[in-house]
């Protein structure tokens, strides 16, 4: 009976959602608790799926009885829960730093839910169609948590999200309709059975790799790699500051998984073994996402912007990891995509309490502030270098577990991008702390607290308009405390290499087993 | 060619509608028509799963319980539409509401305007 926790991982967040809009007709402050609580139920949920799926393998629910390949699957496998777990954890943490970092209307809260609810229902799904479903209702509430700065900017970034997110899932089901017009199925396992049988026979894998291509494209558009990445900085940049961590930690993460799990479950590697040219394509998309991204990073002056390309990059690496589909290569994807979801969340979580306490959003702004917040700078420190891949943290396993992976295929370019990316990454991560740490006493220059006084800047914002309403209104212990125990479970997880593999090993021994 | 076009001229109209969605959103300056082009892709791609979904004399997929009554058509394409253009309206309806934000706070819905204004 475990299985129901998995329609209740879609459904309690979903049905929550309607609670604070309905609320809000009697109070408009009571979002945060309901959200809180339906949080932390999640949390419980995942814990129960993790449990079930280390201890008893792969999970799997029939919903409304109706048994496959007929009706919907709901999977948990070892592929997937570490996904629900993350997107557990990160959604209470994310909650416990906007306790006193807001937003703090209803509404907020509502779209919030649902967009947990959405992320729950792609990682879970077991039908390509009802994966499209869950990735627009992720999409919509994304958009408009995108758009809840009052700021113009931010309203332009979410339309300009909007029309490209739509554009990737549209893509994403002609994809989904060619496969359903060969096979006349949408259910991911009976597809790649079916699905075999057209690419092996002469002449058949052209119908294949069309979908491929169009599921491939849009998930990367909906996942930014480069060069589908345009929406991405914007979105990032132009969100209050308490929403860039949590679509930084699982908006694209989530997608990257959906990426992942088609291209494992449905296609399958054997189909990378009749049509070469898929893979082959896949890895150059990613490879270039890789270098791309981190060069981008590189030449960045505003923070935020700065940790949006560098994720550009390492989504670049996870692609890749799926796209080499080796054992170690898939079992590193998996390690950096939980792993990279921690770090940018809290790197995020850092900047945002810094542009808060001090102003800060440019790397020049960060001059000498390892001084003035030391223990939150020392956390950004800890988890920039864990990006870099220094050992013992998680960011070095996934990266580990990738490169090892290229180099036992034998795909030396992608060995040689994914060595690259760590120099990149190191460039721009010492610029930060070289900033934080070591910048002259004297040419630092001294930002005025973004928050504490009001000053007109000759646009038409009214007076009592913050110059700044994206960062944080006031920092609490609470938000310091988010970010320093999310560094400190960034290290911490760079030992638990066995954890992952135990979660893994039923996936793995399945995708290779032909 | 001709033949191609005679008998499957459902699918064409799909590409060409997509193509011209996708050049609407591209090509267009003014962002309401970028929206206009999104609905016109999304409509592309129903047409492609209405136009599969077609059967020469097919019947609707009710089977009586003796059996037989076929050709049946597959209900499946029709309601991925059907959830289809609800995901289209609800996206439609957001994509506008930002639009009236943007209006009202710059005045203009020219991308090239806004892009301008939004650097200084």
């Amino acid at each position: 009976m475990t299985d129901i926790v998995l329609p209740l991982l879609i459904a309690v967040p979903i049905v929550a959602a309607v609670a604070p809009l309905l609320l809000s007709l009697w109070s408009t402050e009571t979002g945060w608790p309901v959200a809180t609580v339906a949080a932390l139920i999640e949390a419980g949920l995942a814990a129960v799926l993790l449990r079930s799926v280390y201890f008893d393998g792969r999970l799997v629910h029939e919903v409304g009885g109706y048994p496959a390949p007929y009706g919907i699957e709901l999977v948990g496998d070892g592929l997937s829960a570490p996904i629900v777990a993350l997107v557990a954890v990160v959604a209470v943490g994310v909650l416990a730093f906007a306790r006193s970092a807001g937003p703090r209307r209803n509404s907020f809260y509502s779209a919030y839910l649902l967009c947990v609810g959405g992320l729950m229902g792609i990682s879970v799904t077991g039908d390509l169609f009802n994966m499209f479903v869950f990735l627009e209702i992720t999409g919509l509430s994304t958009y408009a948590l995108v758009a809840s700065d009052r700021s113009g900017e931010s309203a332009i970034a979410a339309l300009k999200y909007l029309l490209l997110g739509t554009t990737g899932a549209s893509l994403f089901l002609i994809g989904v309709g060619y496969a359903l017009i060969a096979t006349g199925t949408l259910n991911m396992v009976d597809l790649s059975v079916r699905l075999a049988e057209i690419y092996t026979t002469p002449g058949g894998s052209r119908v294949v790799l069309a979908s491929f291509g169009f599921i491939a494209v849009g998930l990367g558009l909906k996942a930014a790699i480069f060069p589908l990445h345009t929406w991405q900085p914007d979105a990032y940049t132009y969100a209050p500051d308490t929403v860039t961590v949590f679509i930084a930690a699982l908006a694209s993460t989530v997608y990257a998984y959906a990426l992942g799990r088609v291209v494992l479950t449905v296609f399958t590697v054997d189909f990378f073994d009749s049509v070469p040219i898929a893979q082959d394509g896949l890895l150059a998309l990613a490879a270039v996402s890789i270098v791309a991204g981190s060069a981008l990073a590189a030449v960045q002056s505003e923070v935020k912007r700065m940790f949006a390309y560098s994720s550009v990059a390492q989504f670049g690496l996870v692609v890749a990891a799926f796209a080499l589909a080796t054992p170690d290569s898939i079992l590193g994807g998996v390690i950096h995509l939980v792993g990279h979801a921690l770090m940018k969340g809290g790197l995020f979580a850092a900047a945002a309490i810094l542009a808060a306490r001090h102003g800060a959003r440019t790397v020049d702004d960060y001059a000498r502030l390892g001084y003035r917040s030391p223990v939150v700078a020392a956390a950004m420190a800890v988890l920039g270098l864990a990006l870099v891949g220094v050992p013992p943290s998680i960011g070095f396993l996934g990266k580990w577990y990738v490169a090892l992976g290229a180099v036992r295929s034998e795909a030396w370019p992608v060995a040689v991008v994914v060595f690259l990316s760590t120099l990149f990454t190191l460039v721009y991560v010492a610029r930060l702390l070289e900033r934080l740490y070591f910048a002259d006493p004297g040419s630092a220059p001294t930002p005025a607290p973004g928050n504490a006084e009001a000053v007109a800047d000759g646009g038409d914002e009214s007076e009592e308009d913050r110059i700044d309403s994206r960062a944080p209104d006031s920092v609490s212990v609470g938000m310091v405390a988010v970010v320093v125990l999310t560094a400190l479970v960034v290290v911490g997880l760079g030992f638990a290499t066995s954890g992952f593999e135990t979660l893994l090993e039923p996936v793995l021994s399945e995708v290779f087993s032909q | 060619m001709i033949e191609l076009l005679a008998t499957r001229w459902a699918y064409a109209a799909f590409i060409l509608l997509m193509v011209t969605g996708i050049y609407m959103m591209i090509a267009n300056a003014n962002l309401v028509k970028k929206v206009i082009g999104l609905n016109l892709f999304q409509s592309a791609v129903f047409l492609f799963f209405i136009a599969s979904a077609y059967v020469a004399d097919g019947s609707v997929p009710i089977v009586h319980s003796e059996g037989g009554g076929g050709p049946y058509v597959s209900p499946l394409p029709h309601v991925i539409v059907l959830t289809a253009i609800v995901v289209g309206v609800s996206l439609t309806a957001v994509a506008l509401a930002l639009i009236v934000r943007i209006y009202g706070e710059y005045g203009t819905l020219d991308e090239a305007v806004l892009r301008e204004v939004s650097d200084d």
